[in-house]
């Protein structure tokens, strides 16, 4: 997938590649030439990335080369062993989870999961779970706190799964459980909104101790989409919506939603693995060491009092 | 029953012209169920539950209080907290709150306080659909959180009626964190313990039905509310085939075990009563 903003990069990218190429095999040098191109390339490249519109980020965010909740935990973590089912129904496959090592230290790591391509997407629902993907996530959140291990979750979905079956299981249930269950765990709860933040879906594993964005990621009430379509009658109108409902990293830090931003590479996660997986190992590091110190009470004080203050009221009269 | 709503209706700025079917003439109104003309005080009378089909219409927030609180017993919480626009949704969103505020004189779309209820002192929530289409945002998270707190406080019974569409679009994401800042206050609630009793009425839907209302000990539904966490029209997109009508009704999550009862209108502040006088110790006996 190339995105419409990024198509006169890769323009630019591909002459310099064929310069290279030109440069290499056929003796000429052209060393000058390509230098220039790739100052232009990098100037672009600082240009088109520093002036995103909220659109232009859902697409980001919804990019196929996106790293992804698997990326994470062998990019982010050690050691992982994957585990599987909720214990009711199902394992899930749109919901990746299980045991590893942060910085050497053993950790539950969950996360939504989207397929690579059209086989996986199909096999991983498009990331978007079912209730027993809920489940699953809430039983391993719960193993955590019995042994003490720090929470780690990763936000990458276009929203719960929208089926029959999923409603005759109780999806709103299991997102309802899992967020209730995530204010009352004793043990640090880190989440990294590394994508897509899709509405009652996204937060079903997204209660936190701190919450996390990357730069170019979204988290949003309801799709730009679906939030045109009843709003305007007009899916068409998304882009106008995308601007309206304020799902950009910059308007939830402001609103005080998120923890922090995490700066991306230019040009987005997707363009360089290992240094976005450098910025969230260090960004986690730091706000695990300030929680793992905290007793349980003033932990859990602390997770109440920061959703209590999440709202936005006027007084009349 | 009849006069129900007598006492409070001097109170209401206007008549529910959301909450009731298209009147037919000044006299008699349309059911939605099954389109048979009603008497309009018979309707009343009957607590706006149709004779013939069994159809619950939608009730506002007041007649609900009346319906459910001890008569004078009702306190009212935070009448004078409305909602701001965050996100800058403009002047349109503001007028539409206006408007919604003078014609259910709500300040938003939640009525809360405190009543007794068959004799139990109780934190009541009442959701108006007239509102916004009940949808929650941050006044309507926030009158839930206190409700919530004060019933924990208090260590009485929390009751909250539901009647809702979902988050609010214009508040984005603040809106949805109300899902958060409500559940956690009703396991905090729990830790007391005090009991926590939802009833479900038409619609309870997406972000409210994924969020407190699906956390309380015992979960009550009016016969035939479209309960559900994502939309009809949605699915039908999605899987691209018709979904069965009992689908996401009452009925269906009882059948599905999300649900303890339907309960119909006419007995429902008897089974709410019976049910909170069983979970409300008296202090000497837990002692």
């Amino acid at each position: 997938m190339i995105l419409e903003v990024e198509k006169p990069l890769l323009e630019l990218e591909r002459k310099i590649r064929e310069l290279q190429e030109v440069d290499r095999t056929a003796g000429v040098d052209l060393s000058a030439e390509i230098r220039l191109l790739e100052r232009k390339a990098r100037q672009l490249k600082q240009s088109i990335f520093q002036n995103l519109s909220a659109w232009d980020r859902v697409q980001l965010a919804r990019h196929v080369d996106r790293p992804g909740t698997s990326d994470y935990v062998t990019g982010v973590f050690t050691n992982f062993v994957e585990l599987h089912g909720d214990r009711f129904y199902a394992d899930d496959p749109a919901v990746v989870a299980g045991l590893a090592r942060f910085q050497g230290r053993p950790c539950v790591v969950l996360g939504h999961q989207k397929g690579k391509g059209t086989r996986e997407n199909l096999a991983r629902n498009f990331g978007m779970p079912n209730p027993e993907g809920f489940r699953k996530a809430g039983r391993l959140m719960r193993l955590a706190a019995r042994f003490g291990l720090p929470i780690f979750t990763f936000v990458d979905t276009p929203g719960a799964y929208p089926g029959i079956e999923a409603e005759e299981r109780g999806q709103f249930e299991a997102i309802a459980s899992n967020i209730a269950l995530m204010s009352e765990l004793p043990v640090p709860i880190l989440t990294v909104v590394i994508g897509e933040g899709g509405s009652g879906g996204a937060l079903g594993i997204a209660l936190a101790d701190r919450v996390l964005i990357l730069e170019n990621s979204v988290y949003s009430v309801i799709s730009p989409e679906g939030c045109a379509s009843i709003l305007w009658r007009d899916a068409a109108r998304a882009e106008e919506a995308a601007t309206a409902l304020g799902l950009t990293s910059e308007t939830l830090k402001r609103l005080g939603l998120v923890d922090e931003v995490l700066p991306e590479p230019l040009g987005g996660a997707h363009r360089d693995l290992e240094g976005t997986f450098r910025t969230v190992q260090d960004a986690l590091r730091r706000h695990l060491e300030t929680l793992q110190d905290m007793e349980e009470h003033a932990l859990l004080e602390a997770r109440y009092a920061k959703y209590r203050r999440m709202a936005v009221l006027g007084e009349a009269r | 029953m009849a006069g129900l709503f007598d006492n409070l209706r001097a109170r209401r700025p206007r008549v529910d012209k959301v909450a009731a079917p298209a009147a037919s003439s000044e006299h008699w109104v349309q059911c939605s169920g099954c389109g048979t003309a009603i008497y309009h005080p018979t309707f009343l009378e009957n607590l706006k539950v149709c004779e013939k089909c069994a159809h619950h219409h939608r009730m506002t927030a007041w007649e609900r209080l009346e319906l459910l609180a001890d008569p004078g017993t009702f306190q009212e919480w935070d009448a004078g907290l409305v909602s701001g626009d965050p996100l800058g949704f403009g002047q349109d969103y503001l007028d539409k709150l206006r408007s919604d505020r003078e014609r259910t004189g709500l300040s938003d779309g939640m009525l809360s306080g405190s009543c007794s209820l068959g004799g139990i002192p109780v934190a009541l929530g009442i959701m108006d659909f007239g509102f916004r289409g009940g949808s929650m945002g941050s006044v309507v998270g926030e009158k839930v959180v206190r409700v919530l707190e004060g019933a924990a406080e208090n260590r009485i019974p929390a009751v909250l009626v539901t009647c809702s569409g979902g988050a609010r679009m214009q508040e984005g994401m603040l809106s949805l964190m109300q899902m958060g800042r409500t559940c956690a206050a009703v396991r905090r609630l729990n830790q007391v313990p005090a009991p926590f009793l939802v009833i479900m009425t038409d619609p309870t839907t997406a972000g409210v039905a994924a969020s407190f209302a699906a956390l309380g000990d015992v979960i009550l539904a009016e016969p035939g509310a479209t309960i559900g966490f994502s939309g009809r029209r949605v699915i039908e997109q999605t899987i691209r085939q018709k979904l069965p009508p009992r689908f996401q009704s009452s009925e269906f999550y009882l059948e599905h075990g999300f649900l303890d009862r339907v309960v119909p209108r006419a007995t429902l502040k008897d089974t709410v009563s019976a049910i909170l006088g069983m979970l409300c110790v008296p202090a000497e006996v837990t002692r």
